[in-house]
């Protein structure tokens, strides 16, 4: 018996460096031109920056032609959006799209769908947020309850999604509803997903603004929403068997182990170039990590590439990747050199300011797009334990 | 990039003659003759020798996949010695002899020093000393990085113990005579050490990944409460996190196999991932020693349940080589040097 999955390595094909230097050139061109800083900050032109990036190409960058994609390969696609994370680029207008609402879109859509939405998305047009979780179902994703009941031409959706990301600044959602109850023989039945008109009557967005002072999501309830049948991704009550092949992509990718990078670059820096034994030994530690989780995540994008859905592995380094960089901060902090008094040129300010961030961020990560809990229960089902 | 047939042919030899009670006998000190004769005769023990020098003349790559399944067997012979000591040979275009080998010293301040023919110096935590019959030594002659190899008869021996019971001698030099003798002015004790790295970091994946399989299985066939462990919700997320520790060792030490094959062991990037797989590695050990130990509860402690073989090799062998520390400071201070604005360009170079 063996239990071990496999993570093989990849090489990236020379195409792929030319086009991470095409990527730093152009997001050192928007630093400077000021559409974004990598110091983060709120005006950061999200919608803007999306029409730029759709010019590139590098939405629906695996997508075939017709639909406005550009046929490159799953690791061309990898190579910009780690690029695009390294450097803090604000890609919240079109990532979720591109990342899953498009491929799920593409994948299980009816044809004049495609048509309509695809080639906009790719452009940087449309904006996407998921519908998933509700007041009582989290986790529990096939608890949901909010329902679409059939009505002439098409749907009524009535109900509450909570935990919304993105939704005041979105176009259409990708919901998850209850289109019949779940069978003593299947619980996950009775669920069927929709593209929901975001700005449709009858659909009310409450912000909620979570700790960091932010408003990232919302709750949005639905009174007698109208969503037309061709709007139905899949087949009826059958979405659960649309959502592993879903999740793979989500689970790997580099947003699952770049998000409080910044606060290692900015220790770097701080540090100097000579640091004692302690902190450079921290610092080695953490570079160890991220060098290990890269080299996984790249392995499941070639995984993806080569037509595979690799389940648990993607569960793996979501797992380790978010446990790592939640703790990141903390060792960070740990290492800081602490300065009461320092020169108005230093970098401790920039070292604060993402460590401040990061901090504050941490205690999500290892919730979103599955928790903690859940992603090792996906493991254990890959050993063979349940 | 596997060579299955190598890797297939020690799976088998390994499987036949690798079993729990060949492991215990070698650490009462009996030789494990049958397993090291068919390890010899099937030429695995010579796969870092060039053919031009009477070895295999394999890839490195498959070496390090070599050492992978050994470590998986905890097996208790000095295959990975005498693979460094046929590098180290053959770096010096030194004919590798036949029987076990090892090699020193071991640490980047190991001093030996040569006139002559005439060896002087002592080297601490030689691996299977007292079991090889040759040392390959990389000594300095008159300031020159020079390879000699040099009988094990007549030297003086003091054996020492790993933590996995394995032999972890102290070997004194002065005054013998070396067989042969040549220099090797590129060469230094970094890259000896950085290549003992590699090869531990593909031990110690191997030897996590046994304990993976054998934790499972255990948890399956283990039953308490009036139903198998693992289905208990805190037994899966312990084996899951394990599973993850297993994954990150694995890719951890191809990354510097790799890199080893491609850039070669005196490369600045070489340096790093080994850096990285050294430390991450030697932490998953720690981390999934400590799992497999707490699913297999009481049975897992004893001497004669053989989890300890993979176990007391892992603690023992995250000191080899040198440590998580170490390596950490290593690779921190490559990163600080190179600055701030750089790390991100040093993580994605090459791939």
């Amino acid at each position: 018996m063996s239990t071990n999955f496999q993570f093989d390595p990849i090489e990236l094909p020379p195409e792929c460096q030319e086009l991470r230097e095409e990527v730093r050139a152009f997001l050192r061109q928007e630093i400077e031109a000021g559409t974004f800083s990598p110091q983060g900050g709120r005006n950061d032109n999200a919608a803007a920056f999306a029409r730029k990036v759709g010019a590139r190409g590098w939405i629906g960058m695996t997508w075939p032609k017709k639909y406005g994609g550009h046929e490159r390969t799953h690791l061309e696609r990898y190579v910009v959006t780690e690029e695009m994370l390294a450097h803090r680029a604000p890609t919240r207008h079109y990532s979720t799209a591109d990342r899953q609402s498009g491929p799920m879109i593409l994948r299980y859509g009816q044809e004049a769908v495609k048509e309509e939405y695809l080639p906009r998305i790719a452009s940087g047009e449309l904006c996407f947020c998921i519908g998933l979780s509700e007041p009582n179902s989290g986790s529990d994703v096939f608890a949901a309850s909010t329902r679409a009941t059939k009505t002439d031409g098409g749907w009524l959706v009535n109900g509450r999604k909570i935990w919304t990301s993105n939704a005041h600044n979105s176009d259409y959602m990708i919901a998850l509803l209850r289109t019949s109850p779940s069978t003593k023989e299947n619980r996950r039945h009775g669920l069927t997903q929709f593209i929901v008109n975001a700005r449709a009557k009858g659909i009310t967005k409450n912000p909620i603004i979570n700790l960091t002072g932010n408003h990232e999501f919302n709750e949005v309830v639905f009174d007698d929403v109208f969503v037309p049948d061709s709007h139905m991704i899949g087949e009826v009550d059958e979405a659960w068997k649309q959502a592993s092949a879903e999740l793979a992509y989500e689970r790997s990718g580099p947003d699952r182990w770049l998000e409080t990078f910044q606060s290692l670059v900015e220790l770097v820096r701080v540090s100097g170039s000579e640091p004692d034994d302690r902190i450079a030994a921290g610092i080695g530690r953490e570079v160890a990590h991220l060098a290990t989780l890269r080299r996984m995540s790249l392995s499941v994008a070639g995984m993806l590439q080569a037509g595979k859905t690799p389940a648990a592995e993607a569960a793996i380094v979501k797992d380790l990747g978010t446990n790592w960089e939640q703790a990141l901060p903390n060792q960070v902090r740990a290492l800081a050199p602490v300065r009461g008094d320092s020169a108005p040129d230093s970098n401790d300010d920039r070292f604060e300011e993402a460590l401040r961030h990061t901090t504050l961020i941490a205690p999500k990560l290892t919730i979103q797009g599955g928790t903690r809990e859940v992603l090792r229960g996906i493991i254990a089902r890959g050993l063979g334990l349940r | 990039m596997t060579d299955s047939i190598i890797v297939d042919t020690a799976t088998r030899i390994f499987a036949d003659l690798c079993e729990p009670q060949t492991i215990n006998a070698a650490e009462d000190g009996k030789w494990p003759e049958a397993l090291w004769d068919t390890l010899e005769e099937s030429g695995l023990t010579l796969t870092w020798v060039p053919d031009t020098l009477g070895g295999a003349g394999a890839d490195i790559i498959d070496g390090f996949q070599v050492l992978r399944v050994a470590g998986r067997f905890a097996a208790p012979v000095p295959l990975a010695e005498t693979l460094l000591a046929g590098w180290l040979l053959a770096e010096a275009k030194i004919a590798a002899p036949p029987g076990p080998m090892t090699i020193a010293p071991v640490y980047e301040d190991g001093h030996i020093e040569l006139a002559g023919t005439t060896l002087k110096g002592r080297a601490r935590h030689i691996p299977f000393a007292r079991n090889a019959r040759h040392i390959a030594v990389l000594a300095v002659a008159a300031d020159v990085p020079t390879v000699a190899l040099v009988a094990t008869d007549g030297l003086t021996i003091s054996p020492g113990t790993s933590l996995a019971g394995e032999p972890s001698d102290t070997v004194s030099f002065d005054g013998a005579t070396a067989l042969a003798v040549a220099p090797a002015p590129g060469l230094d004790l970094g890259s000896v050490v950085r290549l003992g790295a590699a090869v531990r970091a593909q031990q110690m994946a191997g030897a996590i990944e046994h304990i993976l399989d054998q934790s499972v299985q255990y948890s399956l066939d283990r039953e308490q409460f009036g139903r198998p462990i693992a289905k208990f919700q805190a037994v899966q997320h312990n084996l899951a996190a394990l599973a993850g520790e297993a994954a990150a060792a694995g890719a951890a030490a191809d990354g510097a196999a790799e890199a080893i094959a491609q850039s070669g062991i005196a490369a600045m990037t070489t340096g790093a991932q080994v850096a990285v797989a050294k430390l991450r590695v030697g932490e998953a050990a720690s981390t999934g020693a400590a799992i497999a130990h707490q699913v297999h509860g009481a049975i897992g402690f004893t001497r004669e349940y053989s989890l300890h073989h993979a176990t007391r090799r892992l603690w023992a062998w995250r000191e080899e080589f040198g440590n998580e520390t170490f390596w950490a400071m290593r690779l921190g201070r490559m990163v600080a040097a190179a600055g701030a604005d750089a790390l991100w360009p040093t993580i994605t170079q090459g791939s």
